[in-house]
């Protein structure tokens, strides 16, 4: 899908739906995930068919994705930081009672 | 030179004389002139280092990144040079999702509460929300691709071509496997070339240059001869043509694959085709990102030549809104070189109306400015009119075609509310939620302002675009909830001065 020109050591460690992967200092979480090979990272709210980085700018919001825990972060303007958890989202999100405030 | 970048809201001033929104060419030079002339001076972009989309990575470029991207690329070594020495204050990764009149007192005294025309900036920043006071406000958003719809455009393996040279940019990320470019403009070939270049393999370009458009451009050609494009231009194009396969006159695109691109069909005149691919980068043109300014109620007009809407703007590219100018492609498409150069002119009109020059130093000033800007439009007629996008893509004939991607409206249920009589883009919305995803419109208001004027036989200027509103893009409730509780904030929750300590409500993952 996409190979990386310059061939850095990887130095962050990250996983993806439970998957470990790595990539490079400077990489967005949406890069880090182009560069190994993952594609779709989310399925869409309404017909949930999947969905990939768009426009890598920020303005189309295709690549939504949950960074530790936080949803609908957009993975091509977060910086990926080490140990990150990214999680991809299927469908509409559902609003969850932040912890210890479950009714 | 400038100190570490601001990190948190809370270690941005309460007010700056000058507030600059957005990185890129036009957003880095207002910044440093305005720096240079003694305003304090706050740049905020979105991105994690300075340049925009065009000097993308700019500080961080190797010698074979700058050799590869070519001496264009280079030049923002200068632009972010120059901003970095200027003393302007910088904050990074800054989310700005509004621009509003300041109301209430004014922290910094009697003089500036007479002053109406202070901005209010509202944003996030390190997690936290934070208002911010403006003696003037540059917005230098840039431009956006122009949305290309057709059917099967949200199949992953589709991307902009756009996105492709981001990545190269940013990670030195190269397509593996069959790539297809697809669309029209300067940059479908300059992105061609680039990729070319370090290694990827192009199948094929698939050019959707409507044939009739080179008589339309015919006229203007004598501007464009005597152009710097032209030369670049044609090189480009002889490039792409000896080392690739070019298919023209491409009149409808469309994808083949379940869950991932597999081929590309694509139609001409006079047959059809299809193409084994593994990648599909598309483009068709930009277009002014002008979500933030008609969210705050600059005036708009509709600009034949560039297919799209366009701030209104006077000599020193300020828009209708007192104390908010609009330098670069955000104000109309005019390339990076202009968009420095009236990013500087922006910036002598902002330190005019601060006070910080005169009306004489700042004409005299401008003058040699505005005469390399005039220079730098040469060429650009003869390119709207060569590269004006094909109607098909503009308003996709194809009833499954997307075109809002985020709600998932297709092209048949949009043309269903033309036919009924829907009042414009705003009630379109209410009946389909067409333009009411994440993106707030940005992938579809183009398609949807074109699909009615051809549907009425108007033109687009007559029926108008999404009416936007702040905030400009998503906010979290904590972030919000971490706004500092001035006494005017405790008011308006509480309805009383009461300086008791309110508990804080619980802010989950809601948006």
């Amino acid at each position: 899908m996409f190979r990386r020109l310059r061939e850095a050591a990887p130095a962050l460690r990250f996983r993806f739906d439970g998957e470990p992967l790595t990539g490079v200092p400077g990489d967005t979480i949406a890069a880090a995930l182009l560069a190994s090979g993952r594609l779709a990272l989310r399925k869409s709210v309404v017909g949930g068919e999947p969905r990939a980085p768009y426009c890598m700018m920020g303005v189309c919001f295709e690549c939504l994705v949950e960074v530790d825990g936080v949803a609908n972060r957009q993975a091509c303007l977060t910086p990926l930081t080490d140990g990150m958890e990214v999680r991809s989202q299927s469908g509409a999100r559902t609003i969850r009672p932040a912890a210890g405030q479950e009714p | 030179m400038s100190g570490p970048s601001l990190e948190t809201a809370s270690a941005l001033a309460s007010r700056y004389e000058a507030v600059v929104i957005g990185a890129g060419p036009a957003g880095l030079t207002a910044a440093a002139r305005l720096a240079e002339g003694g305003a304090s001076t706050l740049l905020l972009d979105e991105n994690p280092a300075p340049g925009g989309q065009i000097y993308r990575s700019i500080e961080a470029a190797g010698a074979g990144d700058l050799r590869r991207l070519g001496p264009d690329y280079a030049h923002g070594r200068a632009v972010a040079e120059r901003f970095r020495a200027s003393g302007a204050a910088y904050a990074p990764r800054a989310t700005v999702w509004d621009v509003g009149p300041a109301t209430g007192p004014v922290a910094g005294g009697a003089a500036d509460r007479a002053s109406t025309s202070n901005r209010l900036v509202s944003l996030t920043l390190g997690g936290a929300g934070r208002a911010i006071e403006a003696g003037h406000v540059i917005l230098a958003t840039g431009a956006i691709e122009r949305p290309m719809p057709f059917p099967g455009w949200t199949l992953p393996g589709v991307m902009t071509a756009g996105a492709a040279q981001i990545a190269l940019k940013t990670a030195g990320l190269v397509p593996t496997g069959r790539v297809i470019v697809a669309g029209c403009g300067p940059l479908l070939y300059l992105l061609t070339s680039q990729l070319l270049d370090a290694g990827a393999e192009i199948a094929a370009v698939l050019d959707t240059t409507p044939r009739g458009n080179w008589l339309r451009a015919a006229p203007h050609a004598p501007g464009f001869l005597a152009s710097a494009y032209m030369g670049k231009g044609l090189k480009l194009l002889r490039t792409v043509r000896t080392r690739t396969r070019v298919i023209g006159g491409v009149t409808a695109l469309a994808t083949e694959g379940t869950g991932a691109l597999r081929a590309v069909r694509y139609g001409t005149g006079s047959g059809k085709g299809a193409l084994e691919a593994d990648l599909l980068l598309v483009h068709q043109g930009v277009v002014p990102n002008a979500n933030f300014s008609n969210a705050i109620g600059c005036a708009h007009h509709f600009d034949e030549a560039q297919r799209a809407f366009v701030p209104d703007l006077d000599d020193w590219f300020a828009s209708s809104l007192d104390g908010v100018s609009i330098p670069g492609d955000g104000g109309g498409i005019a390339g990076a070189a202009a968009a420095e150069v009236s990013g500087e002119i922006a910036a002598l009109g902002a330190l005019r109306r601060l006070g910080r020059l005169g009306e004489a130093p700042a004409m005299e000033a401008a003058l040699p400015l505005r005469r390399r800007w005039k220079s730098l439009q040469r060429g650009r007629a003869f390119l709207d009119r060569l590269y004006a996008p094909s109607p098909a893509f503009l308003a996709p004939p194809d009833d499954d075609t997307i075109v809002c991607r985020c709600e998932e409206v297709r092209a048949g249920a949009v043309r269903e509310a033309i036919g009924l009589g829907v009042a414009g883009p705003n009630q379109l919305k209410t009946f389909l939620r067409c333009g009411m995803g994440p993106c707030q419109g940005r992938f579809c208001a183009g398609t949807v302002t074109e699909m009615i004027a051809a549907g009425r036989g108007e033109s687009p200027a007559a029926v108008g675009t999404y009416r936007l509103r702040a905030p400009v893009k998503p906010v979290r409730l904590s972030e919000l909830a971490s706004f500092p509780e001035t006494p005017e904030a405790v008011l308006a929750v509480t309805g009383s001065h009461s300086t008791d300590r309110i508990e804080p409500l619980s802010t989950g993952d809601m948006q």
